[in-house]
């Protein structure tokens, strides 16, 4: 055989391992797989053995997988126990980041806006007009309309306003009727929550209450865990 | 070259057809050629409050469709030399017209007019979208309900999309009485709400009911409130600034009086 050879094989005390190189073609590695099976044949015989086949990176259809089965199957004592890839860590996609979107504008009756992670609004909702968003929405202006957040299910959500006068508020899948259920004349600025399932409503200022750090600044200055505990400590220890 | 503007509320009842044909009048009183274009086909009602039913021989439908020149579809008014009317069909309904057809229509009006009015009709669907096709600027017409505030958001809404300038709002039939008490909608929460320049406020007047029964423009009438509120948005459309009209008239020569007095 030339050059280097793709398959290593160990045995183990389960039984052998078969390391199958990842940066080759795979027909060459079936050809070598055919060779090296032929010529231990004979050793190869005798009481059942476990082959577990690890393919490093490579990534194999079902079908190509059947195919090596079939090859080492073939060696009347080998039973193919598992085929397995390398978990990769990059493999898996990268964890979505909420992201802020800034609009300005004003959403007029039978107008919509949807946007998947959080919203910044400039401008105000009017009756009629709905705003839908999987994140958070902050309404710099007066939300009279309908707004949805966490619309994919995220009750971590909230709906903040300079003037909440909504006509319904909705997070993930709890809705609320205000002001059957709420009102509010004052004029702070407020924002909605839900808490055990069922709506709130508070001051913007109790926000870092309810909330210890709104997600969206996380993400956004990708500060660690540690950095915003000092952050913090630090407002505290200025009496801010 | 004119200018044509469209008179429009989304909701019906609101005064479209009174405020098309007061301020077609009331710029031709200003000594303006205009045209009032009603794009309301199958329910027209700009030729009876106009008092010209009697004279329509064509409509938009005619002209159109080819069976007529334009000229030949438009109806002179019987108090002014310079105020022409294009009258809607009766018989048939809006989707016999496209909004090409009633742009090009409109084209062809601008030469021979400074403004040209176009009455639109309720709704949004393709009534609406007629009446906007050929328009440069609109006004929308509201009352202090929520019910037509709504509405004239959501025709705001469609206008700002079709791409005409932005639109001015006339509030209709305010009762200064109701406002007084609270019962009605503030001029300004309306304002604030559509968030668009206020064009003019007309309060409710029954001189208005008699005169479109009469088939004569209120505008006619020197006594009547309303018919000072719309010859003031007609100043307002051609340019002037003009004060907002005081709805409280009584109270304002009284205090007006008692400061003359020097009790104030």
């Amino acid at each position: 055989m030339t050059g280097k050879s793709h398959i290593t094989i160990k045995g183990v005390k389960e039984g052998l391992v078969f390391h199958l190189d990842d940066r080759c073609d795979f027909v060459t590695l079936l050809d070598e797989l055919h060779a090296k099976l032929d010529k231990h044949e004979q050793m190869l015989s005798g009481p059942i053995v476990h082959v577990f086949v690890k393919l490093g990176s490579r990534r194999l259809e079902e079908e190509d997988k059947e195919k090596i089965r079939s090859v080492i199957r073939r060696q009347g004592n080998f039973v193919v126990q598992s085929i397995e890839s390398d978990q990769l860590p990059d493999a898996a996609p990268p964890p979505k980041k909420p992201d802020m979107y800034t609009m300005a504008g004003l959403i007029r009756s039978g107008q919509t806006v949807e946007h998947d992670g959080h919203l910044l609004l400039l401008g105000d909702v009017n009756p009629g007009g709905t705003i839908r968003c999987s994140g958070d929405i902050y309404v710099l202006g007066a939300l009279r309309g309908t707004a949805h957040a966490g619309c994919d299910g995220n009750e971590q959500a909230i709906i903040a306003a300079s003037l909440m006068t909504p006509t319904q508020l909705r997070i993930a899948d709890v809705i609320s009727r205000p002001p059957d259920e709420w009102a509010t004349a004052d004029p702070w600025m407020e924002y909605a929550y839900l808490q055990e399932g069922r709506m709130e409503i508070d001051k913007l200022t109790l926000l870092h209450r309810h909330r210890k750090e709104i997600s969206f600044f996380r993400s956004c200055d990708r500060m660690e865990e540690g950095d915003a505990a000092r952050a913090r400590s630090n407002f505290r220890s200025k009496g801010v | 070259m004119g200018e044509a503007i469209v008179v429009t509320s989304g909701k019906g009842g609101v005064g479209k057809t009174t405020t098309s044909a007061n301020l077609g009048t009331a710029l031709a009183l200003m000594g303006q050629k205009v045209c009032m274009v009603d794009t309301d086909i199958g329910l027209r009602n700009l030729d009876v409050v106009m008092g010209l039913e009697n004279r329509i021989v064509y409509d938009l439908i005619d002209v159109a469709e080819g069976r007529c020149r334009v000229g030949q579809a438009l109806v002179k008014d019987k108090r002014f030399d310079e105020l022409y009317m294009l009258p809607a069909a009766q018989t048939k309904d809006k989707n016999d017209i496209s909004p090409e057809q009633v742009r090009q229509i409109v084209e062809g009006l601008k030469p021979d007019f400074d403004y040209i009015l176009i009455d639109c009709p309720a709704g949004i669907e393709q009534g609406f979208r007629n009446a906007v096709a050929g328009a440069d600027r609109a006004i929308v017409v509201t009352t202090p309900e929520n019910a037509a505030v709504r509405d004239a958001d959501r025709v705001i809404g469609l206008l700002e999309k079709s791409g005409i300038e932005p639109p001015k709002l006339v509030i209709n039939r305010i009762r200064p009485n109701l406002l007084k008490s609270g019962d009605m909608l503030e001029i300004d929460d309306i304002c604030q709400v559509l968030a668009i320049d206020l064009l003019g406020i007309v309060p409710d007047d029954e001189q208005v009911i008699k005169a479109a029964n009469a088939g004569e423009p209120t505008v006619m009438n020197p006594s009547s409130r309303a018919a000072l509120a719309y010859r003031n948005i007609a100043r307002r459309i051609l340019g002037e600034t003009v004060p907002l009209l005081q709805l409280e008239e009584k109270s304002g020569v009284f205090r007006r009086m008692k400061k003359f007095l020097g009790m104030g």
